[in-house]
C-alpha cells in the first residue's frame, strides 16, 4: 500500500465520505457536543483518539480471529466488546500515566464508547478490505471528519444563539436544519475524482 | 460451538485485562474529595474561579484553594469544609451584588429606536447602547438572564434591583453587564449610591433626573469620610462606611439608597432609645459609637445623645442585653 492511496483513503474518510455528513453516523454527539467550541474540540480529540485504536485492533481481531475460525457473523458483537473495553483499558491507562490528557479529553472518552461511528469505521475496515496501515489511517482520518463536521457546527451554532430565530425554530430545530445544510454542502465532494 | 468458545474466551480475557489494568492502573483519590464535594452548594457557578464544585472541591483539599473561596455557600460550607480537612476557617463576609444605577430606563430619551436583540452586550455594540446616559443601565437585562439564582428583579422603571436575600455574591451578573456598573459589596452595608454618571450636573440633569450631580453634599455630612466624590460622582468606601444613611437624606437628587430607611415612619430613620429597664451599664455601647453620641458611666444607664447620633444602629447589634431599642432592626 502506497503513500498515495492513503491519500486517498484520508481524503475520502475526511471530506468525500464525512461520517457525519454524508453517512449519518455519529449523530448523537452531532447534535449533543456542539454547542460549545470548547467540547466540541475536546469530543473531536477523543474521537480521533479511540477511532484510530479501535481500528487497529479490531482489524487484529478480525484477521486473526474471527477470520482463522471463520467466525463473520459474530463481527459485531465482537467489536463492541472489543472497543468498548479496550475505551475502559484507555481511560484507566490515561487516568495513571497522562492525567493531563485524562482531564482534556474527560467525560467524553466513555461517551463514545458505543458510539456507531466507531463501530461504522471498524466495519469499514473489513469491507472495504483494507491493509492494517489503511485501516488506522481511515480510522484517524474518518475522527478528523467528524471533529471537523463537530467544530463547524459549534462555531456556527455559537453564532446562532445570538441571531434572531423565528421562535418556531429556536433550538433544536434551525439546528437540524443547519446540519442538512452542511450535509447538502458536502454533497459537493461526492464524484469527485481523485488520484 | 467454536463460536461460544470464542466468544466466551474473549471475553475472559478481555475481563481480566480490565480487571489486572485497574489494579495496576489505580488511581488513589482522596476520599476527602468526595466529602467535600458534598458540603458545596453545587451550583457550579464559579465565583471560586475554578471551573465547578468537584475542580473546587480538588482544590481545597490539595491546599490550593482557600477554604472559604465559596462564595455562594458562605460561612457555613466554610466550616464544613473546615471541619472535613481538620482546619479553622477564616471569618467569611457574605457579599452581595449592587448595581450603581437607578435604571430609570422608561424614562430615558433614547439616541436611536434600538430593534436589535435584547440583550445588552449585542446593545452595547451599536454606540454603547441606545440610552441617552452613557453610563447607565441599558435594561435590556443581561444579569437577570446571567444570575442562576434568580436574585435580580426589575424595578417599575425598568432598571434592575439586585434581592440580597436571594443574591449569594457569585459574580455572574458583574460578568455579564457590558457598562460595569455591579459590583460586590459586603451584605451588612445598607447605603449605596445608585447612579455611575461621570458627567457634569447639568448634563446629568438633562437627561436623568436621579443622577448623581456631583454636588458634594454626601461629603460634607458624612460622619467617618467614607463617601468621597470624583469625577462628579459619589463613591462610598464599603470598607470606611457605617451605613447610617445620612448622605441618603441630604441627597438632591435621591441617587444615594438607604435600605433601612424605609423600615421607619415617615421613610427617616430616628435614633435609637436605650431602655432604662434593661441597660446595666456595660459601656459597650459607648465604645462602639462611631461618633461619641453616648454617655454614660460603669454599671450606670447610658443615654443617646439625639443630637450628635447619627443613626447607624452600631450600638444596637452591640448590646448584649438587647436594651437598645430602635426600628431599624
Amino acid at each position: 500500500m502506497n503513500i498515495g492511496s492513503l491519500f486517498i483513503i484520508a481524503v475520502s474518510a475526511i471530506f468525500i465520505n464525512n461520517f457525519v455528513l454524508m453517512k449519518f453516523l455519529g449523530i448523537c454527539p452531532f447534535m449533543g457536543v456542539s454547542k460549545k467550541l470548547d467540547s466540541a474540540l475536546g469530543m473531536g480529540g477523543a474521537v480521533i483518539f479511540v477511532m484510530t485504536i479501535a481500528s487497529a485492533v479490531t482489524w487484529l481481531v478480525q484477521r486473526y480471529v474471527l477470520d482463522k475460525h471463520g467466525l463473520d457473523y459474530l463481527q459485531t458483537i465482537v467489536f463492541i466488546v472489543v472497543i468498548a473495553s479496550l475505551v475502559q483499558f484507555i481511560e484507566m491507562f490515561l487516568q495513571k500515566s497522562i492525567p493531563d490528557l485524562y482531564k482534556a479529553l474527560g467525560i467524553f472518552l466513555p461517551l463514545i464508547t458505543t458510539n456507531c461511528a466507531i463501530l461504522g469505521v471498524t466495519i469499514m475496515n473489513i469491507t472495504e478490505k483494507y491493509s492494517f496501515i489503511g485501516a488506522v489511517v481511515n480510522g484517524l482520518s474518518a475522527g478528523i471528519g467528524f471533529t471537523l463536521a463537530l467544530i463547524m457546527m459549534a462555531g456556527i451554532r455559537e453564532k446562532l444563539d445570538l441571531a434572531d430565530v423565528p421562535s418556531a425554530f429556536k433550538g433544536v430545530p434551525i439546528t437540524f436544519i443547519t446540519a442538512s445544510l452542511m450535509s447538502l454542502a458536502f454533497m459537493g465532494f461526492s464524484g469527485m475524482k481523485i488520484g | 460451538m467454536t463460536a461460544a468458545l470464542v466468544l466466551g474466551l474473549l471475553g475472559l480475557l478481555l475481563g481480566l485485562a480490565l480487571a489486572m489494568a485497574s489494579k495496576a492502573f489505580y488511581v488513589e483519590k482522596d476520599a476527602r474529595i468526595e466529602k467535600v464535594e458534598a458540603v458545596l452548594p453545587q451550583a457550579n457557578c464559579g465565583a471560586c474561579g475554578y471551573a465547578g464544585c468537584a475542580a473546587f472541591a480538588e482544590a481545597v483539599v490539595k491546599g490550593e484553594a482557600d477554604i472559604n473561596g465559596c462564595i455562594p455557600g458562605g460561612g457555613d460550607t466554610a466550616s464544613a469544609i473546615a471541619g472535613i480537612l481538620g482546619k479553622k476557617a477564616g471569618k467569611t463576609e457574605k457579599k452581595v451584588a449592587i448595581v450603581h444605577c437607578h435604571g430609570p430606563v422608561s424614562e430615558m430619551k433614547n439616541k436611536f429606536e434600538y430593534q436589535g436583540i435584547a440583550d445588552c452586550n449585542a446593545a452595547m455594540l451599536l454606540h454603547g447602547g441606545d440610552s441617552d446616559c452613557i453610563y447607565g443601565c441599558l435594561g435590556y437585562y443581561s444579569c437577570i438572564e446571567a444570575c442562576p439564582f434568580d436574585a435580580i428583579d426589575v424595578t417599575e422603571k425598568g432598571g434592575v434591583r439586585v434581592n440580597e436575600e436571594k443574591c449569594v455574591g457569585c459574580g455572574a451578573c458583574i460578568e455579564a453587564c457590558p457598562k460595569h456598573i455591579i459590583e460586590l459589596k459586603p451584605a451588612s452595608k445598607q447605603v449605596d449610591v445608585l447612579c455611575s454618571s461621570k458627567d457634569k450636573g447639568a448634563d446629568v440633569m438633562k437627561i436623568c433626573k436621579v443622577g448623581c450631580i456631583g454636588c458634594k453634599k454626601c461629603e460634607k455630612i458624612c460622619p467617618v469620610d467614607a463617601i468621597k466624590v470624583h469625577d462628579q460622582l459619589a463613591v462610598i468606601d464599603y470598607g470606611l462606611c457605617i451605613s447610617c444613611g445620612k448622605c441618603a437624606e441630604v441627597c438632591p437628587t435621591h441617587v444615594i439608597h438607604d435600605r433601612l430607611a424605609s423600615r421607619f415612619a415617615e421613610g427617616k430613620r430616628t435614633p435609637p432609645v436605650i431602655s432604662s429597664e434593661k441597660c446595666i451599664g456595660c459601656t459597650l455601647c459607648a465604645k462602639s459609637c462611631p461618633v461619641q453620641a453616648i454617655s454614660g458611666a460603669v454599671k450606670e444607664i447610658h443615654e443617646i445623645d439625639p443630637g450628635k447620633c447619627v443613626s447607624c444602629g452600631i450600638c444596637v447589634d452591640k448590646c448584649p442585653k438587647d436594651a437598645i431599642l430602635w426600628d431599624g432592626n
